[in-house]
């Protein structure tokens, strides 16, 4: 009865009451529950594969920890092992298991050399770069030739923009090849591009005894300068090679897929990244040139990337606003909340495309 | 140092590409129901978790099925509740009630259980040490309803537990909640505005401000009790009777003002028909699902929402029409105009309610 008599302004007002009903209130998160009719059914597929080998290890590390929980050795390689893995699959589960293995040490500023820098690495995977930036100055008045932290502390100090702090750490990098990567990487994003794209490519073809993952570093920045500098047929060349080289490597495929979308090409994007949907970096791409396109999928893809969005900020996480910048800005057109989030993410992290989003939120 | 090298490629990968994740960081959502001195617990924990704690996965294949975590479920439970501390309650997991849910990220199991505490909770403390040693990232997303209204937490490995206060903060958010959805049922019911236009617009011309007051007072009054007698359910009347009776009510005031039968009694008039817009109110807080738990909470509140937005409306109205009142003007176009409006509308009203038809879309 009640419905009938208000007409269209009826119905409005009823969304206003539901509106308000709703408003303040936390989601109902609950998904359906279901009992599976089979116990042979499969409810979750593990990230190992039968008798892996890793796995086995990890295990056996594990247990030496469980009994001796400060066996520095086993703690130390466990972690290392676990941040691999966590790079691998995109999967940050595993950036707190290297914490929990490092936890004896966690807190301590005076811990080992080794943990301190493994520290220094979970604390900016986390986003977390004022803390890493102690641990790594802590472990440099400690061994100023240690290589790993110069070039970690290099590539937070660029991240944050303070280029001449991350230049001078480029510059005591022990490791020639590494070296010229490190600043290089600074050149091109501070307006020398083709220098240092130049410069990198001689390097690399005179570099004789380097390892794959150092290849398909050097080729994956190359493919980064030359799209700084304007340079799409080279960059899509080097692109393709490092993921030749690497082709687990998903920050190279999400840089390749950006490049085919600035370039009109949604279908070849959309070929690249579409195996990769448990990535969100990558499926935000893949609904980015689906929408373009138009392809029927999108719609499907924007709301799953909405629920992970809505399920990290439930815990508390800051870590993807970059990503939750241009999703608002390019696939659900609200500005103001691109604009937002684009200006929190630009106090924690200055790289390009961090730039990019703020400019195109404010522009628009 | 090439090693070094090596991982430090690793690591430097890992600082751009961590934000992507569908493999998120690990959380657990915990829903507790608090019904006096019983708490009804629903946990779901991510089957990944439950593995990488309790080996879950038996014959080590990567494949977690039914089986293995069912056949688990003594132990997940204890495990589990083993990590949570609700005051002084005491949790016991329903036997056999262990299921599987669907998250964005994959499956979690869903652990249900009950605590019973030495009396009604006013005030819970939630400890919650689930996986902080396995993986100090994890989260656990607590959410609490209470008497209809909800209060959400995360516990963190720097922040295991929490205090949450149920008696106080629930009843202010009812009675919140009731008074806004009172505010609102008033201010988006058009017959309930009418009907006051219609008493109010003689009462400016002819008598003073006093009438206003009489008239305003005894509409509250007469719809106060019939809201309160019929939310109680102490008296109900179908609801096609009480909306065609407020159309009515309606049309029967927008007549009294071009032909005038009661003049100084207005306000018995307002009573009267007041009566029955209470019943209109009740059919309203009744469909609006707001928490029943606390009803008296609730109807005060839902009640004193409708006295705002009244006063609000006639705050706006009766300065307006005192300014305007001397003039000729006033008399024929508002009094008598607005009153044939008044009456027009109510009369569509009043054949679509009784007759069950539409007039208009």
């Amino acid at each position: 009865m009640t419905k009938r008599r208000r007409y269209t302004v009826g119905a409005l007002a009823a969304a206003v009451v539901v509106a308000l009903v709703a408003f303040g209130r936390p989601p109902k998160a609950a998904a359906t529950v279901r009992v599976p009719a089979a116990d042979g059914e499969i409810v979750e597929s593990l990230p190992f594969a039968a008798n892996d080998p890793r796995r086995r290890e990890l295990a056996q590390l594990r247990r030496t920890l469980a009994h001796d929980p400060k066996n520095l050795a086993a703690a130390v390689r466990l972690a290392r092992i676990d941040i691999r893995l966590s790079r691998e699959r995109s999967d940050p589960r595993h950036l707190g298991h290297a914490q929990a293995a490092l936890a004896p040490w966690w807190n301590n500023p005076e811990a080992p050399t080794e943990v301190v820098v493994l520290r220094a690495t979970i604390e900016q995977s986390l986003h977390d770069f004022g803390a890493a930036l102690a641990d790594l100055d802590r472990v440099l008045a400690r061994s100023p030739d240690d290589v790993q932290a110069r070039l970690t502390r290099a590539t937070v100090l660029t991240v944050r923009a303070r280029y001449d702090e991350a230049r001078a750490d480029c510059r005591r990098v022990g490791e020639p090849f590494a070296a010229v990567v490190c600043e290089t990487q600074i050149d091109s994003v501070t307006g020398h591009a083709k220098e240092a794209h130049e410069r990198l490519a001689s390097t690399l073809d005179d570099a004789a005894r380097i390892s794959r993952d150092e290849r398909e570093w050097a080729v994956a920045s190359l493919g980064e300068y030359a799209e700084r500098m304007g340079d799409a047929a080279a960059a899509e060349t080097h692109f393709k090679e490092a993921l030749e080289l690497d082709p687990r490597d998903a920050y190279v495929r999400g840089a390749y897929a950006d490049l085919l979308i600035d370039g009109g090409r949604y279908g070849d994007a959309i070929a690249l990244v579409r195996d990769y949907e448990t990535n969100d970096a990558l499926l935000l791409r893949l609904a980015i040139a689906e929408k373009k396109q138009g392809a029927p999928d999108a719609p499907r893809h924007v709301e799953m990337l909405g629920a992970r969005f809505d399920a990290a900020r439930a815990r508390g996480d800051s870590v993807h606003r970059r990503e939750e910048a241009r999703f608002e800005l390019e696939l659900r057109g609200d500005r103001e909340k691109a604009l937002v989030l684009a200006k929190a993410n630009w106090e924690v992290q200055k790289e390009p495309w961090d730039a990019r989003i703020l400019r195109e939120a404010e522009k628009r | 140092m090439k090693k070094l090298v090596a991982l430090f490629v690793a690591l430097a990968a890992v600082l751009f590409v961590l934000p992507a994740s569908a493999h998120k960081p690990s959380d657990s959502y915990l829903t507790l129901e608090v019904d006096g001195a019983r708490v009804h617990g629903r946990w779901d924990i991510a089957v990944r978790d439950l593995d990488y704690a309790l080996d879950v996965d038996a014959d080590g294949d990567g494949k977690v099925t039914w089986g293995e975590v069912h056949g688990r479920r003594a132990e997940i439970a204890e495990y589990a509740l083993a990590r949570l501390a609700l005051g002084s309650c005491v949790t016991t997991a329903t036997p056999d009630a262990l299921a599987i849910a669907d998250h964005s990220d994959g499956a979690y199991a869903v652990l249900r259980f009950d605590a019973s505490c030495k009396q009604s909770i006013e005030r819970l403390d939630v400890d919650y040490r689930l996986f902080f040693d396995l993986d100090p990232q994890h989260r656990g997303l607590l959410r609490v309803d209470v008497n209809g209204t909800t209060r959400s937490w995360t516990f963190s490995a720097g922040a295991p537990s929490t205090e949450i206060d149920l008696a106080d903060a629930s009843r202010l958010r009812q009675l919140g909640a009731a008074i806004r959805e009172g505010i609102s049922h008033i201010w988006h019911g058009y017959d309930h505005i009418l009907f006051l236009f219609a008493l109010l617009l003689p009462c400016v011309i002819r008598t003073s401000l006093k009438d206003v007051l009489r008239v305003v007072t005894a509409f509250t009054v007469a719809h106060s009790i019939t809201l309160s007698l019929a939310a109680l359910d102490v008296v109900t009347l179908p609801s096609r009777l009480v909306e065609s009776a407020i159309a009515a009510s309606v049309v029967l005031a927008a007549v009294n003002n071009l032909v005038p039968v009661l003049r100084d009694d207005r306000w018995m008039a307002a009573f009267l028909l007041g009566l029955m817009h209470g019943f209109g109110f009740s059919s309203t807080l009744k469909d609006l699902d707001l928490p029943r738990s606390n009803l008296l909470v609730t109807l005060f509140g839902f009640n004193v929402g409708v006295e705002i937005g009244q006063i609000a409306i006639v705050a706006v109205f009766v300065p307006l029409a005192f300014a305007a009142r001397r003039s000729l003007s006033y008399r024929r176009l508002v009094l008598v105009g607005g009153s044939l409006a008044i009456l027009g509308v109510a009369m569509v009203w009043l054949v679509e309610r009784a007759f069950v038809v539409r007039l208009l879309s």
